[in-house]
């Protein structure tokens, strides 16, 4: 089996190949650069690299939201276009749970934080220890929101993002109860992890065409959202 | 001078989404219409009075593969038999032009086809080309869209001389503005256009704004305040505002200015072939008006059908044809320029 994974919900630009369980090649860069001039050069490194044919893949897994509109949207259409002229199916993997993918063997609730700004992160619960459990799928909320359920869990939580080093001050402040934050390697979207879970849903038959795959921004629209406060306030 | 045919045939796949029309097409050797797909929202747009960035975005990316597979399958061909893929990088709105980038590059990639960045406003223009196989360059052009008003030199294909520009409003901006203003509602040039049929053009006398010392640069704000100030001078009067003789009036002013500068430009420069393109060249008053000027003038006068002056994949077909052919090729890492130049490659 072989899925190609690809990540630009955030700053960070990723694209990885898993091949059979093995991680055949990565590529992330997390610098002010458009993705919409990084992400694809980096597609044709990665397989020039590998010497791959294209057609070799088994399906395009997607890092589908939520995180950066316009990001999710570069990564999405590339995906899209992939599909589409490989003839390929896609797979939608929530962000935050690729996020969550990146650690294997913790006891701890693992708490992917991205900034979602105005005080507000996207995050979900995760176990994975040995099998890998959404206990909360991903959501928006505000921090301090995040920290009085995570309160009542009563768990050491591990946290990750873009959302901690924004946050990391007010966590530490107002956390009751155990908490770790995870080290360089692990604390970011990564397509290997993207791919790698990626493998399991396409096991699972979890695929959709091209034609048929959107990001889940988790997020209306700044001028919908506008639009249906009047006419709530207009009753 | 640049190439103006080749000897193999051309097949080009064409991606436009820089605004709220979600398109593409295959086009043969840059003039003949193999599908024409279009995926209006306008629909989504209307009860916001104008285009959302976000919400076109948003659709695009839901849209664009179907309406892509839909070309290749109108026009009887794969994705294999293209030439090369054009698409329209800029100008336009960031997020919208980077939905068809980044899809039609992955494509081309994939698929091992050539990348032709296009203009969009070079496709407006080409989409003279479509139905009128005598035209070639050079001559004048009017290019009047909701985002755009532009009156160039066509010198050669992919080669222009911008002779004016508006510095204000864009022609259709002005329809727009004062459509919503006498609550007949978005988008304002059709809905103007036909309430004018029904109104006096010499009702109310309106500014023809020039601009000194620039003979052929446009500006519009000046004649939507008129057009506005008038409408609240009436309401606070407590008179009857007579939209069809308002609108008429308004269209007419506006009509006047893009039709003497064009003509005005063709004379100057010596040129006897006129061209209109853009959303507002569907606009009646200015057709006959145009026509009219240009009979007057003994210049011959081009203009595209409707369906090619609104936002096509078509015209962007044609464009990257002649661009193809005159060796525009473009990388993997081409990015969406919401404020690209003319000419700028």
């Amino acid at each position: 089996m072989r899925i190609l994974g690809i990540e630009s919900s955030s700053l960070v630009a990723s694209v990885a190949i898993v091949t059979d369980d093995v991680v055949t090649a990565e590529y992330t860069v997390n610098f002010k650069k458009t993705h919409s001039q990084t992400l694809l050069p980096m597609i044709d490194e990665i397989g020039n690299m590998l010497g791959i044919d294209w057609d070799s893949l088994d399906a395009i897994a997607v890092s589908a939201g939520p995180g950066s509109f316009t990001g999710l949207r570069i990564g999405s259409a590339t995906a899209k276009g992939l599909g589409l002229a490989l003839k390929k199916p896609l797979i939608h993997i929530p962000t935050v749970d690729a996020m969550a993918y990146n650690l294997y063997g913790t006891s701890a609730l693992i708490c992917p934080i991205m900034d979602a700004k105005r005080n507000q992160v996207y995050t979900g619960w995760y176990h994975f220890e040995d099998v890998f459990e959404v206990v909360k799928a991903q959501y928006a909320c505000g921090i301090d929101e995040l920290l009085e359920e995570l309160k009542v869990r009563g768990e050491r939580v591990l946290f990750l993002g873009d959302g901690v080093p924004v946050f990391r001050e007010f966590i530490e402040k107002h956390a009751e109860f155990p908490i770790s934050f995870v080290p360089a390697n692990s604390s970011r979207q990564r397509a290997a992890s993207v791919a790698a879970l990626g493998c399991l849903y396409f096991a699972e038959g979890k695929t959709e065409t091209a034609a048929e795959h959107a990001p889940e921004y988790l997020r209306k629209p700044q001028a919908e959202r506008e639009r249906e406060a009047k006419e709530k306030q207009m009753g | 001078m640049k190439k103006r045919t080749t000897d193999e045939d051309v097949y080009i796949l064409a991606i436009e989404s820089s605004c709220d029309e979600t398109a593409a097409a295959v086009v043969k050797n840059g003039r003949e219409v193999l599908s024409n797909i279009i995926y209006s929202q306008i629909d989504l747009h209307t009860v916001y009075g104008g285009v959302v960035p976000e919400i076109a975005s948003r659709k695009h990316i839901e849209k664009i593969n179907q309406v892509i597979e839909s070309a290749l399958t109108t026009a009887g061909m794969t994705l294999e038999e293209m030439t090369a893929i054009g698409v329209t990088y800029g100008p336009g709105l960031v997020g919208a032009l980077l939905v068809g980038v980044a899809e039609a590059k992955a494509i081309a990639y994939a698929a091992k086809k050539p990348l032709v960045g296009v203009h969009h406003i070079e496709g407006h223009v080409s989409a003279n080309f479509i139905e009128h196989p005598d035209l070639e360059p050079p001559f004048v052009c009017l290019i009047v869209s909701g985002g755009h008003t532009h009156l160039v030199i066509v010198k050669d294909y992919g080669e222009f001389e911008i002779l004016g520009r508006t510095r204000d409003d864009a022609a259709g901006e002005a329809f727009d503005k004062v459509a919503r203003a006498v609550g007949l509602g978005y988008p304002g040039g059709p809905k103007i256009d036909k309430a004018a049929k029904e109104g006096n053009c010499h009702a109310i006398e309106f500014p023809r704004a020039k601009v000194e010392g620039a003979p052929f640069d446009f500006s519009f704000s000046g004649l939507k305040s008129a057009v506005l100030n008038h409408i609240n001078h009436a309401r606070m009067m407590g008179e009857e505002i007579c939209v069809p003789d308002l609108v008429a009036s308004f269209q007419k002013s506006v009509v006047d200015a893009l039709v003497s500068r064009t003509v005005l430009a063709a004379k100057e420069y010596g040129y006897d072939k006129l061209a209109i393109a853009g959303g507002v060249a569907s606009n009646s008053a200015l057709r006959a008006a145009m026509k009219e000027a240009c009979e007057k003038e003994n210049i011959k006068f081009y203009y595209p059908s409707p369906i090619y002056c609104t936002d096509n994949a078509v015209m962007i077909g044609t464009a990257a044809y002649y661009e193809y052919i005159n060796g525009t090729r473009h990388e993997w890492d081409l990015n969406a320029v919401p404020n690209l130049k003319l000419g700028e490659r």
